[in-house]
């Protein structure tokens, strides 16, 4: 199997099917998922392909599809999931899928359209119940006290005139149809009313009576299946004007008006005769409810395997559009890459899809030449997915580049809990990323849209080390929730008396004295959480520690840059390019982490010469400055200002050969391969009637150093390669990348230091919750405590898990990003390929499923 | 049973109950052994003390009053944790009957 250190050996290839065959070894090659086709028609619209007919047929079976699953979910009826996967179904069934999508679609649609109208039906009735019911109502109260009611809506300065009509109603009524009162009812959505009201009494200037009352039941509007709330009105009014004028108001609010008869007993058979056409309604509604329910638990049964069936079809056509047709017409040319590793597995998917077809004539797969990069094939598996994520969201990797990710695996957490250092913290995410390692297979079956989630799910594992390596690295800082354990006994004693410890709050301690010589067993002396001067002794370790470990992953990344030159055989670039950069790295940094150990090494407190004592120790980071600057060092009496003997002249000799470096790696190149050129034209010049080969013989000479890995294509004079470039470009490119590596060095160095910062940051936040939080409970004075304790704890585990675990993991997450993106990747890395994308159902089944969802 | 908790919070009650009991269990054995690493959060620390004997005796009676407040609390925990459990038990049997 391939590894991981470096992506697959990818190869294109040339696949000849024959036609009827064709879609059967897509089909078969799909399953396998592990080849990349090439799109060999790109200047060919969508429109003009050969299988657009059958893609375009797929397309209208999924429309479909997807309204019968919205008809499903309407109606709440639970889709079963087999999770079983039915293979592509041959061309010729589509044709019965089709026929079965058609119908099962029209008959929906007619239940539908039937159980619409006959939902606008029974609205309308029911409406006319109501307004019946209402209405008779306002006529008993009108039949009562007409002329009461009546100058109460009216204007006061209109009194007059209301009455006196009123009055001259009786008289008038033969005569003047105007003057009679009219009245139309009906039923206004609820919210309008208000405004309603208004628009009649403006239009109408005060003339018309409204009356209304609210219908309690909420009505089921037939178009949307929404509940609204209506109300029924009523408007008198007099005349035909008035009567035109109300009409248009209603029409304009949308309020639905119904015949309402003028007598009693004329209403009361109206609404008997709704009632019982209401009863018959409801009964054909229940009816054709049952029987679109039938049709959609039948439908919904299949509709998982339909949609599985249908994306294969259309993603095979789609991919027989890649194609090119053969001049015979009788077999379509595929380009593909391929991993040669699965050449067998390809091989045997196509002869099993001719099988199937039935067809005689066997496939061909030919392996080509080509000069265009491969894609990159990183095979990962569950564990190592998350990383390859990581290393990919800054850069595919260019084809057989090494891959940061194997070593990102172990650096990456470490790194992490260089900044997360805590025991508990580490526990609290190791037993998260447990539960979900241990419950993978429940939880996997369980696909939510929670990004949230999905992020921590898919990075189990990574959580999982990060939370192993933080537990690893809480017990070397000796930190748990901020709070230090004493297992194996401190190695410190108290050696003041009880008197002066009376009097004294703070006191040095001496470890000449009170030292015991031999380190505390693992990690940190619990000592020092009771020490005033904890931080200021941590920051000095921390900061040490931060640069060796940056040192160490920079080197590392240098490295591994060789590593690439050997593989892409560019002998030229590692005298040129990989050597000073090592010298300059290891002379500068890599001393100065050497100077860290050797006075770790060298001072002790209870040291027999002077000169060794710690106060004659001298400053790193000075010592360091005043050697790049060629100072001597600062004298102090009573102290040697050296660590060594010979130091001021080796530091000398470093700096000097460091600095040598720069021009080394900024002009060697550029002016190698100029005066390869020159050679080059000079041979071409004198031998003016050679042969082609001749020069090509030389160029291949000068071009050993970018000729391709002997495993993969021949030699490949790629245009653009070092003959063709200009002096000028090469000298800026050369310039750039040394000045990028140069003072990429310093200030990646210091960029180191955030491991120190953030592991102090996190330290401290620990421990001033602590203080600020569980000690409030545990000062409590008495038994009430207990109730404080347990008050505050619950507060302080809530602001652990969000602030420390969640804010500040992420935050150490982050920069440990940056580390590697930045800091270790850009030593070697170029990422500047581009993935491999195989023809896989897995794939688009997914990524069908996941829009689907959103 | 009657129902107060939702889902979450019944499980997020179960969570800290449970650490709670563990974390303070641990803690109130090592006040009982009178840890020094915890003797910063007694509240003898900030009193002024005529003698050292003085000292001791309210040093040892504050490590163990706090060793009985944190065992308190572990109890208190075992209360919420039987709470939520069973909230969280009736939740899940809630949604496995919907």
């Amino acid at each position: 199997m391939g590894s991981l250190f470096r992506s697959e050996e990818m190869t294109l290839c040339q696949l000849f099917l024959q036609s009827e065959a064709a879609y059967a070894c897509v089909s078969e090659l799909g399953e396998l998922g592990l080849v990349q086709f090439r799109d060999l028609n790109p200047d060919v619209n969508a429109f003009q392909r050969k299988f657009v007919n059958e893609v375009r047929r797929c397309d209208e079976m999924e429309r479909k599809l997807r309204y019968l699953e919205k008809e499903i979910k309407k109606d709440n009826i639970p889709v079963t999931d087999t999770g079983e996967n039915p293979e592509a179904p041959q061309p010729r069934e589509m044709i019965d899928l089709e026929a079965t999508f058609e119908k099962l679609e029209n008959e929906l649609r007619e239940v539908n359209m039937n159980a619409e109208s006959l939902k606008r039906n029974f609205l309308e009735l029911t409406e006319v119940k109501h307004i019946l019911r209402k209405t008779q109502v306002f006529f008993d109260e009108a039949a009562q006290g007409s002329l009461v009611s009546y100058p109460q809506m009216a204007d006061p300065s209109r009194e007059e005139e209301q009455v006196q009509l009123l009055g001259e109603e009786g008289m008038r009524a033969g005569g003047q149809a105007a003057l009679k009162l009219g009245f139309v009812a009906g039923v206004i959505l609820r919210e309008r009313i208000p405004a309603f009201e208004r628009m009649l009494w403006r239009a109408c200037r005060g003339n018309v009576f409204l009356r209304q009352a609210e219908i309690e039941t909420p009505l089921e509007d037939p178009t949307t299946g929404d509940e609204v709330y209506k109300s029924v009105f009523i408007i008198f009014f007099q005349g035909d004007q008035l009567k035109t004028r109300v009409r248009k108001i209603c029409e304009g609010f949308r309020a639905s008006l119904y015949p309402c008869r003028e007598t009693p007993a004329d209403r009361r058979e109206m609404a008997m005769s709704v009632m019982t056409r209401i009863e018959d309604l409801n009964t054909v509604l229940g009816q054709t409810q049952d029987h679109r329910h039938r049709v959609l638990v039948a439908a919904a049964k299949n509709i998982k395997s339909w949609f599985i069936k249908v994306r294969k079809i259309k993603a095979i056509y789609h991919t027989l559009n890649l194609f090119n047709l053969d001049v015979t017409q009788k077999c379509l040319i595929a380009e593909c890459w391929v991993p040669v590793l699965d050449m067998e597995a390809i091989q045997l998917a196509l002869r099993r899809g001719t099988e199937r077809s039935g067809s005689s004539v066997p496939p061909i797969l030919n392996r080509m030449d080509t000069f265009e990069d491969p894609p990159t094939y990183n095979r990962t598996n569950k564990f190592t997915k998350a990383f390859q994520a990581l290393v990919d969201a800054y850069g595919v990797a260019n084809y057989r580049e090494v891959n940061p990710a194997p070593y990102a695996i172990i650096t990456f957490p470490f790194l992490f809990a260089v900044m997360f250092g805590d025991l508990g913290h580490g526990l609290i995410m190791f037993l998260f990323a447990l539960y979900m390692v241990l419950k993978e297979k429940p939880l996997q079956a369980k696909k939510t849209d929670n990004e949230i989630w999905n992020i921590f799910f898919g990075g189990r594992y990574c959580l999982l080390l990060m939370g192993v390596f933080s537990m690893y690295t809480g017990i070397i800082y000796n930190d748990v929730f901020s709070i230090s354990l004493n297992i194996f006994g401190s190695h410190w004693r108290n050696d003041y008396g009880k008197q002066l410890l009376m009097t004294h709050k703070d006191l040095t301690i001496d470890p000449k004295d009170s030292y015991l010589s031999t380190p505390y067993p693992v990690g940190l002396d619990p000592i020092w959480q009771i020490a005033s001067n904890k931080i200021v002794f941590l920051n000095a370790f921390k900061m040490k520690v931060s640069i060796i470990l940056g040192v160490a992953q920079m080197l590392f990344g240098v490295v591994l840059s060789l590593w690439n030159y050997r593989y892409f055989n560019k002998k030229l670039d590692i005298y040129l390019i990989f050597i000073p950069q090592v010298i300059f790295l290891c002379f500068l940094f890599l001393y100065m982490v050497i100077l860290m150990f050797i006075k770790w090494v060298t001072y002790e407190a209870n040291a027999m010469d002077d000169a060794l004592k710690p106060t004659c120790a001298p400053s790193i980071l000075i010592t360091f400055i005043n050697m790049v600057l060629f100072k001597p060092a600062d004298k102090v009496a009573g102290c040697d200002p050296y660590m060594y003997g010979g130091q001021a002249g080796l530091q000398k000799l470093l700096v000097v050969v460091a600095l040598l470096c720069v021009p080394w790696m900024l002009l060697a190149k550029p002016l190698y391969i100029m005066r390869n050129q020159k050679k080059a034209h000079l041979l071409l010049n004198n031998h003016v009637n050679a042969v082609e080969e001749n020069g090509g013989a030389a160029h291949a000479d000068l071009e050993s150093g970018v000729q391709n890995a002997p495993a993969a294509q021949p030699p490949a004079h790629k245009p653009g390669s070092h003959e063709e470039e200009d002096p000028t470009e090469l000298f800026i490119h050369s310039g750039i990348h040394t000045i990028e590596y140069v003072l990429g060095s310093v200030s990646h160095t210091a960029s180191y230091l955030r491991l120190w910062a953030l592991s102090l940051a996190h330290a401290q936040l620990s421990e001033v919750l602590w203080q600020m939080v569980m000690r409030l409970g545990l000062q409590a004075e008495g038994w009430l405590g207990g109730i404080m304790v347990f008050v505050m704890f619950a507060f302080w585990a809530v602001l652990t898990v969000s602030i420390l675990v969640l804010m500040e993991g992420l935050s150490a997450f982050l920069h440990t990003l940056r580390l590697h993106w930045v800091e270790f990747q850009s030593k070697f890395y170029s990422g500047t390929g581009y993935n491999f994308s195989p023809f896989s159902f897995e794939v688009i089944l997914d990524q069908a499923a996941n829009s689907n969802d959103d | 049973m009657l129902k107060i908790c939702g889902p979450k919070l019944s499980l997020c009650g179960l969570i800290i109950s449970a650490w709670g009991i563990v974390q303070l269990v641990l803690m109130g054995i090592f006040y009982y052994v009178q840890s020094v690493g915890l003797a910063e959060d007694l509240s003898v620390m900030e009193e002024n003390f005529e003698t050292q004997e003085e000292f001791y005796a309210a040093a040892d009676s504050a490590y163990q009053q706090n060793a009985y407040n944190c065992w308190i609390a572990a109890c208190l925990y075992i209360f919420t944790l039987l709470i939520s459990g069973q909230q969280f038990y009736q939740n899940s049997r809630n949604s496995l009957d919907a």
